[in-house]
């Protein structure tokens, strides 16, 4: 099938704003296309390293048009041809066919935001795709060392002690690290299974800190604090600003490039201790790393956005189907369908109703029903 | 030497010793098995072997080094270690689990190159399980499965193997299949330490047998040496009849 011609075909619908989900649509019917294709016994042309090639290029051209695409979606739609162009116009001055404002909402409004949400949810899906391996189990999401409970916290400390904007990022991403120190101090505590400690110690650092929210939630002031806290929960996109990018970019670039180039390596922890050790991997360093990494960015998204959920989850789940469990091809393919799902999430939430429905809603509303879905489709086999 | 045990004492807490002065010798081109009764240590052992546990007297030497001196890839490329054949978390094909024993020949950062792939393949070749190599582990048998780890550990390119009873769970003919061709690649050059329950394995596939009870050896030597009835009963406590190279439990007196 002639990918290309495929999307060319449907460049126009791209102009609408139900064209990303519409991008998302071709794609999977491509990909049920490929599941129902018989397996054909020419190896040579058709190995499934090479074709999990095509769908890694596949999938980051569905990345760089919906990338493209949330640009020209919103409240104010501008088309996709005057987006280019706005853009283009940055680097080389071009003969202006737009009007001011279409560019003011491109480049101060839509392009900050449109770049967090494909980190974020680059970064979120990452963190659970890894976490997944490391603690040999698949119902894994990046909060399990309690980070983003731990960032809840700070966040609406931050609110409470009116941190001011910045101050409440800070101290979010702050107190989302001090959580999984936490963590992972009680959890070298442990004597002699040091995943199931991790995961026990998590799940005690993650209550407490809910806990602690809840109490802050009940001293703080109703007609403006608590509201404030309550949508800072629940995740949202809408006040990210260029500036923010600035803390947001170095941090993720920091995490997520060490991981990507770790990835093969991560297949061999997803084995027993003891085989891993013997595959001549040092467990600790490595399980330290990835720790240190998935932390940096779980807590960075969560200080920039709130608490978005089933990204981390669902999206590893969904990438395993298409490409398989080998993290040489698997990491990359969580980062790109993860960067495109939530730039989709998040011009859904700006423009389903006419004021914003918090991101974290919507993940969750279609995270926890796709899930069940890919769960009950278990049994299928590798495609 | 390939493998050096001397006197080697291992304890979980001070004076409840698991291992009592173990003293044995293996090499290159010996099929291995080690016998005793479930719980007499040797996993403990094994992990002992492998570097993953601190003695608490006595030494390993591996190829004439002490094995407390090998970093943890030094050692792989030594020894590989093949586990019992359980199901990973995960569903990965044939190949991406095996080409896994490429591990320790590759920096950290790296991913495995087409030529580790091309011998990765040879290998899946030369165990009969090339067909195999695109399939999901969920989808094939526990024998096949086995051959796949081992292949892993042939991948890593490792002389001495080490298996924690590696046809336990499979069928009667799977059993011997998989011990057949095992005992092909130690006459190919290969050292394999082995644990079982199946004397009657030993009898036909072993070059040499420790017997362990109680954390010490009783008996080391020659199959026909070790496996006699009086070893058997002493470890197992069966009475055991033994005509030839065949092993008759003796049901009445149970």
């Amino acid at each position: 099938m002639n990918i290309n011609s495929l999307l060319k075909d449907n460049f126009s619908l791209l102009r609408n704003s139900k064209g990303c989900l519409f991008c998302f649509k071709i794609y999977n019917l491509y990909m049920i296309k490929k599941a129902c294709k018989p397996i054909t016994k020419d190896a040579e042309t058709h190995s499934p390293m090479s074709r999990n090639r095509q769908k890694l290029l596949f999938l980051g051209i569905i990345f760089v048009f919906v990338f493209f695409g949330s640009f020209s979606v919103g409240r104010y739609p501008v088309p996709p041809w005057d987006v280019l162009k706005i853009i283009i116009n940055e680097l080389i001055p071009l003969e202006q066919t737009w009007n001011d404002q279409m560019s003011l909402v491109v480049l101060n409004i839509r392009l900050p935001r449109v770049i967090a949400a494909a980190l974020i949810g680059c970064a979120l899906s990452t963190a659970g795709g890894i976490y997944q391996g490391m603690f040999k189990n698949p119902m894994v999401s990046p909060d399990i060392l309690g980070s983003s409970a731990g960032a809840g916290f700070g966040a609406a400390l931050g609110i409470l002690c009116a941190f001011g904007y910045y101050g409440i990022s800070i101290s979010a991403f702050i107190f989302g690290l001090i959580a999984v120190i936490v963590a992972v101090a009680a959890a070298s505590r442990f004597r002699s299974n040091v995943t199931l400690g991790l995961v026990l110690a998590g799940i005690m650092i993650g209550s407490l800190f809910q806990a602690c929210t809840s109490f802050i939630k009940l001293v703080a002031d109703p007609t403006d604090e608590l509201p404030a806290i309550t949508y800072w929960l629940m995740g949202s996109l809408a006040s990210i600003r260029i500036y923010d990018l600035q803390m947001l970019l170095p941090v993720m670039l920091v995490g997520l490039i060490p991981l990507f180039f770790l990835r093969w390596r991560l297949n061999v922890i997803t084995l027993s201790e003891e085989e891993a050790r013997s595959l001549g991997v040092n467990t600790k360093r490595i399980r330290i790393l990835v720790i240190l990494c998935a932390t940096l960015v779980t807590a960075a998204s969560v200080a920039v956005s709130g608490m978005i959920g089933w990204v981390g989850l669902v999206i590893p789940h969904f990438a395993r189907k298409l490409v398989g469990c080998d993290y040489k091809i698997l990491l990359p393919a969580i980062m790109l369908i993860g960067g495109s799902f939530l730039m989709v999430v998040d011009n859904v939430a700006r423009t389903l109703t006419t004021s914003e429905v918090p991101i974290g809603i919507l993940t969750a509303f279609i995270g926890a029903p796709f899930f069940l879905y890919l769960i009950l489709q278990g049994g299928k086999k590798r495609l | 030497m390939s493998i050096e045990v001397k006197n080697l004492c291992f304890s979980y807490y001070p004076g409840q010793e698991v291992l009592k002065g173990l003293s044995f010798t293996a090499e290159i081109g010996e099929m291995v098995y080690i016998l005793g009764p479930n719980g007499v240590g040797k996993s403990t052992l094994f992990r002992c072997l492998l570097g993953q546990a601190a003695l608490s007297g006595g030494e390993v030497r591996i190829c004439g080094k002490n094995a407390a001196d090998y970093t943890p890839s030094q050692l792989a490329a030594k020894m590989a270690y093949i586990p019992q054949v359980g199901l990973p978390s995960f569903n990965y094909s044939v190949r991406e689990m095996a080409v896994m024993g490429r591990t320790v020949h590759l920096s950290p950062f790296a991913s495995p190159s087409s030529e580790d792939y091309r011998i990765t393949d040879e290998v899946l070749r030369r165990l009969g399980i090339e067909a195999l190599a695109d399939r999901g582990i969920e989808e094939i048998s526990g024998g096949e499965r086995q051959l796949m780890l081992i292949a892993r550990a042939l991948v890593q390119q490792s002389q001495i193997l080490i298996m924690d009873e590696p046809t336990a769970n499979l069928d009667y003919g799977n059993q011997i299949r998989v011990q057949a061709r095992m005992k092909k690649l130690v006459d190919e050059g290969l050292l394999i330490l082995q644990s079982s329950h199946n004397p009657q394995h030993a009898l036909l596939f072993a070059d040499k047998v420790i017997a362990l009870k109680n954390g010490q050896i009783v008996a080391v030597g020659s199959p026909l040496e070790v496996i006699t009835e009086e070893n058997l009963y002493l470890l197992y406590g069966l009475r055991v009849k033994k005509l030839g190279n065949l092993l008759v439990p003796d049901i009445e007196a149970v």
